[in-house]
């Protein structure tokens, strides 16, 4: 990282938890922090879609994963008794267990047929969770209770949100850090050898393979990790609205996520970060053009792809380019 | 000793259609050897078969006696046998540079955990296949077009930066797809001369498939040729040159074909 990266990331730190917060304060419109929790969970399972764009797959099944991510954490709080703080990663971990099982036959596909089999995938989670038993079907799993204390070594780390004076602050920051922490996590992987890697792959299968790396492996293990977000992303949605319902994430989610990735950018880490935050807040300043709302915000959308394919952030591209 | 590479009686069928039908030869450690054929003879077939990247339908290779012919091709690849495409094949929206590097994964030593926390290992292995990517640009005569595109790349060098990249993954055998299709004669010679250097600095195995006659007969210490699936002669290029069978597998235009 050079000195300029990290001042641009030290400024990104400062506004997300320093000014915004204040802004909030200021201006006295709590809502907000829902608002930007909600931003910035879209954009950690975002996150994992831009991973399997990054192998050459179009993935439009997160929401699936989301969905098993949340009900995972929340069967484990509210009938196990588990720290939410535990049932984090758990989800995280199950849904990446669930993705190999899943990935390993589905992989193989390419293109199109990879999509269309993602895209019937959180159909099939949404009717899953309406029939078993365990995840009580169409009444979903409410009454959550909030997060509780995490301490390690007697030192409390987060205190419990029952206790805090502004929850919507408190679930604020965390999403913020998990948000921080999943592109972070994306950075160094992209460019560590394992991007590169993705990247061999994305662009020619056989040659990747010729050079002797897995392929299979390592699209499992891209589609894991892609998954893993997804799963963390859901469990802490369900415990921010104390509630999971099988239509809390349904195939439009799914299809947010991968445009959220198109929006900003294929090539570009922070693409999907920018485009969660563009096109949520997009979709919402239109709620004023009441029912034009749909087609003016896909009109917008197709203009984009045409005039900006490479996403949002290939503008500052141009403008290096032009140097 | 044993062959570095053995083909034994390798058939390939797809429905009704023999492609390659009960081909047996055996590459020596250190030489060239060029299958040749007509259009249609089966000829690319041999080559996936020997890479591993099509199952057989029956017979085997073997590579140092080991057989090679059910692994997977990123398996065969790591045991050092390791095919090139023809030109189109590469790694389109990186640099020549970058397609070489990433073509090292065989020799990294670090996990892809250890790349991923940035371990001593992992930047040791960075560092040295930066290194060993810059001594194949050399190699190849890349330098003037090193941080190019590779989509940018004109046909010629796209050739050998198929070559670059199978050298990255240093292999023992490198089975070369057409390495001469659409050069001219001038470029020809100089990927004639870039083969022979493979062999004799690097000591690789080269088996290669080619349409260019003038080329093989000049470059080859052996030739295989094969019409309709089957091997119909094996020897020097003075005694394929001679065979009945091969001139009349290239009758019409023989004298032409076969660079007499």
């Amino acid at each position: 990282m050079n000195a300029k990266k990290l001042l641009g990331f030290a400024a990104f730190l400062l506004v997300v938890f320093v000014l915004v917060p204040l802004i909030i304060n200021a201006t006295g419109r709590w809502g907000f922090f829902y608002t930007l929790t909600s931003v910035a969970l879209l954009s950690v399972a975002a996150a994992g879609v831009w991973l399997t764009f990054y192998i050459g797959r179009i993935n439009i099944g997160q929401g699936a994963y989301a969905l098993i991510g949340g009900y995972v954490s929340a069967i484990l709080v509210t009938q196990a008794g588990v720290s939410f703080w535990l049932t984090l990663p758990i989800a995280g971990l199950f849904c990446a267990f669930v993705s190999v099982v899943i990935g390993l036959p589905i992989l193989r596909l390419r293109g199109v047929y990879f999509a269309m089999v993602t895209l019937v995938l959180t159909e099939v989670a949404r009717l899953t969770a309406l029939a078993l038993p365990i995840t009580s079907g169409a009444k979903g799993i409410t009454s959550i209770p909030l997060p509780g204390e995490l301490s390690l070594f007697g030192l409390t780390i987060i205190p419990a949100f029952g206790s805090l004076s502004n929850p919507r602050f408190g679930f604020y920051i965390m999403a913020s850090v998990l948000m921080v922490v999943t592109y972070l996590v994306l950075w160094r992987i992209v460019n560590s050898r394992l991007g590169h890697l993705c990247r061999s792959l994305q662009q020619n299968e056989e040659l990747s393979a010729s050079i002797g790396v897995n392929t299979a492996y390592l699209r499992i293990l891209a589609y894991a990790i892609s998954s893993f977000f997804g799963g963390i992303a859901g469990a802490m949605f369900a415990s921010i609205a104390q509630s999971i319902y099988p239509s809390s994430f349904v195939v439009a989610d799914s299809v947010n996520f991968m445009l959220y990735c198109f929006l900003g950018g294929l090539g570009y880490v922070f693409g999907p970060m920018l485009g969660t935050f563009l096109l949520y807040f997009g979709w919402d300043l239109l709620s004023i053009a009441k029912e034009y709302q749909l087609l003016i915000y896909s009109g917008v959308m197709i203009a984009l792809m045409l005039v900006l394919p490479n996403g949002v952030l290939s503008l500052l591209d141009k403008k290096e380019g032009g140097k | 000793m044993t062959p570095i590479l053995q083909i034994k009686n390798i058939t390939k069928r797809y429905g009704g259609l023999t492609a390659v039908n009960d081909v047996s030869f055996d590459v020596k450690a250190g030489e060239i050897l060029s299958v040749i054929g007509p259009n249609g003879a089966g000829k690319s077939t041999l080559f996936k078969l020997i890479s591993s990247f099509v199952p057989a339908t029956s017979g085997e290779v073997l590579f140092n006696g080991t057989r090679i012919s059910s692994l997977a091709p990123h398996k065969v690849a790591r045991m050092g046998v390791v095919r090139t495409f023809q030109e189109t094949t590469i790694f389109r929206s990186m640099t020549v540079r970058e397609n070489i590097i990433v073509s090292h994964h065989l020799r990294s030593k670090a996990s892809l955990l250890g790349f991923f926390l940035g371990t001593k290992q992992a930047k040791e292995d960075e560092a040295a296949f930066a290194a060993s990517a810059d001594d194949i640009v050399d190699f190849l005569g890349l330098q003037a077009i090193r941080n190019e595109l590779a989509s940018n790349l004109p046909q010629g060098h796209l050739r050998a930066l198929g070559m670059a990249i199978g050298l990255a993954t240093d292999p023992k055998v490198i089975l070369l797809d057409e390495p001469f299709a659409g050069m001219n004669h001038d470029e020809t010679m100089k990927m004639v001369g870039l083969v022979r250097r493979l062999r004799d600095e690097r000591g690789v195995t080269v088996l290669l498939v080619e349409h260019d006659m003038p080329a093989v007969m000049k470059i080859s210490d052996r030739i295989v040729c094969i019409n309709f699936g089957q091997k119909i002669a094996e020897g020097t290029p003075k005694e394929i040159r001679e065979n009945e069978k091969v001139i009349e597998a290239y009758l019409g235009s023989e004298d032409a074909a076969i660079g007499m």
